[in-house]
């Protein structure tokens, strides 16, 4: 059963349509367990769909040996894949979060659901590949997805070691990350001199600098995006609840702010998904619920940003 | 690290507060009984002070190095490196302050005259007090649940407040005598560098007890700085 994605249509976006019919059947538009997931997005360099909702881990998996965190932690990613999510995000630098989704993956049985994203976060290239092994073991699964350089720490040292890892089958998609506005310009010289599948960077309602020269550069490139901090760690989300959803936000379903600031991401044309981090499968249901539906086109756009701009 | 100005003190929190105070929670449930024992302790230590025979100092210089010896391997290795990556570091600064206090009871530290510079004992005492009494009650009167409680011995915090109060009973610079100055001296800068760090901590979970240590400690260090003052002046006088 194909469940066609409800989006405004962009010619971009209906060539996505098309991708779901045929891509497998995990992001065909349902879930396992039947229910529709949201919507989703090509990765342009291979042109496999993924939700465009994903789950980060940065604090939130980070709890150590907690077994009531930890069963938390698990009923938070039961709720994800329920919904059709697919991408977890993670890294060496997260404390306890690489086990945590480890040990996560393997009480639900979710290995082969997960689209598993890590990276590698050493200064010595040297010692990038033991740390990749180490990931790996702690997540519980074959292979890792996609592998991004976190922060571009030693990206000259690491990529090597990712290509040849994509080259031999052991990985099937090389990225960098950056978080915060931090390292643009050089993100960008890595974006054009290296054949990156995936960046991963900081965009949400109020920090928008990619959108003058990282966005477009992903769309040229065919460079998929994955939207770090999306609600500045809660941040951002505190502040507007304050204020109450204008009546508009109905116009695209969204009966939330989170919804309202995931949209307004996921919506661009160049951005892939966004990964929220949460405790909360209430969370999880919201933020999944704003992969699908009406996506704000461009004037929607421009009324929230003029709208949040003015709080 | 690049573009280091750019980061805030929160960039570098990786675990939320609800999973650091569950880490106390969790700690004092498996170590349990324990406190009882770090109760008793702490009153000891307390009397010791208060009374102040000789015998005692170096006995309670030495509870001192066995508790931070206790706390680097118990709390900071085994349970609070799970979920943040400084941990060890804490560890490896926790032993070696364990092995300064250790010194410095090995060398024969003694107590201040509790005449000399009343202010300095004063503060010196209550410091002691607040940690052994008044710390593992703060988090209760914060609405926190009471198997959260930080208690001397036990948490970093706590003990690391404890031996700033004795290091102020104590003689400093020559308080261990001629062979202990150097190890008297030393043994400052790390529970001060600690009660920074833990105040940091709490300030990015916007605990409201953050600023606490971080005055204390500045307190304990003003209070010694002042007694030196004193001192040097007094014995300029007396030549």
């Amino acid at each position: 059963m194909l469940q066609l994605v409800l989006i405004r249509s962009t010619r971009r976006e209906i060539l996505q349509g098309l991708v779901v019919g045929c891509a497998a059947p995990w992001s065909t538009g349902v879930s396992a367990q039947g229910r529709p997931v949201g919507g989703v997005n090509a990765i342009p360099s291979s042109g496999e769909t993924l939700p465009r909702v994903g789950l980060g881990t940065w604090i939130t998996f980070n709890v150590g040996n907690d077994r009531v965190a930890r069963d938390a932690c698990a009923d938070v990613m039961k709720a994800f894949f329920d919904l059709g999510g697919r991408l977890i995000d993670s890294s060496p630098m997260y404390g306890s979060s690489q086990p945590v989704v480890g040990d996560g993956l393997r009480r639900l049985g979710a290995a082969a659901k997960v689209f598993a994203a890590d990276k590698v976060w050493v200064s010595s290239g040297a010692r990038g590949a033991a740390q990749i092994e180490e990931s790996r073991r702690h997540w519980n699964i074959e292979r890792f997805d996609l592998l991004q350089v976190h922060n571009l720490l030693a990206w000259e040292e690491h990529l090597p070691t990712l290509f040849a890892m994509k080259q031999s089958g052991r990985l099937r998609y090389v990225g960098v990350t950056t978080s915060e506005g931090r390292r643009h310009r050089e993100i960008e010289q890595v974006m054009r001199t290296q054949p990156l599948d995936f960046v991963q960077v900081t965009y949400n309602l109020l920090d928008r600098e990619v959108e003058q020269r990282i966005l477009p550069l992903a769309r040229e490139r065919n460079i998929a995006v994955i939207v770090n901090r999306p609600f500045r760690e809660g941040a951002l989300l505190r502040d507007l609840q304050r204020h109450r959803l204008p009546a508009w936000a109905a116009e695209i379903e969204c009966s939330t702010w989170a919804q309202v600031g995931l949209k307004f991401i996921v919506s661009h044309p160049a951005v892939t998904c966004a990964i929220p981090a949460t405790t909360s499968v209430a969370h999880v249901r919201e933020n999944m619920a704003a992969a699908g539906g009406p996506m704000p086109d461009a004037a929607m756009r421009q009324r929230i940003i003029a709208y949040v701009d003015a709080l | 690290m690049t573009e280091w100005w750019t980061y805030r003190l929160s960039d570098f929190l990786m675990f939320s507060a609800r999973t650091y105070r569950r880490l106390f929670e969790l700690y004092n449930a498996e170590v349990w009984p324990a406190h009882l024992a770090a109760a008793v302790l702490g009153v000891v230590l307390l009397a010791a002070a208060w009374r102040r025979h000789p015998p005692f100092a170096a006995a309670t210089v030495g509870v001192l190095a066995v508790a931070w010896l206790w706390v680097a391997w118990a709390f900071h290795l085994q349970r609070y490196a799970t979920i943040n990556t400084a941990a060890p570091w804490f560890a490896a600064a926790f032993g070696l302050e364990a092995a300064l206090l250790g010194g410095c009871a090995l060398a024969g530290v003694r107590w201040r005259e509790s005449t000399a510079h009343g202010a300095r004992g004063r503060i010196g005492l209550g410091l002691l007090a607040f940690a052994v009494l008044g710390l593992p009650l703060l988090g209760a009167t914060l609405g926190r649940p009471w198997t959260q409680a930080e208690v001397v011995g036990i948490a970093p915090d706590p003990t690391a407040l404890a031996t700033l109060g004795a290091l102020l009973l104590l003689r400093d610079g020559d308080a261990a005598g001629s062979r202990g100055t150097w190890v008297g001296r030393l043994a400052w800068p790390l529970p001060i560098l600690w009660c920074l760090i833990s105040g940091a901590t709490l300030w990015t979970m916007d605990a409201p007890e953050a600023p606490l240590l971080p005055l204390l400690a500045g307190l304990a260090l003003v209070a010694a700085r002042r007694s030196l003052s004193i001192e040097r002046s007094s014995a300029r006088s007396a030549g």
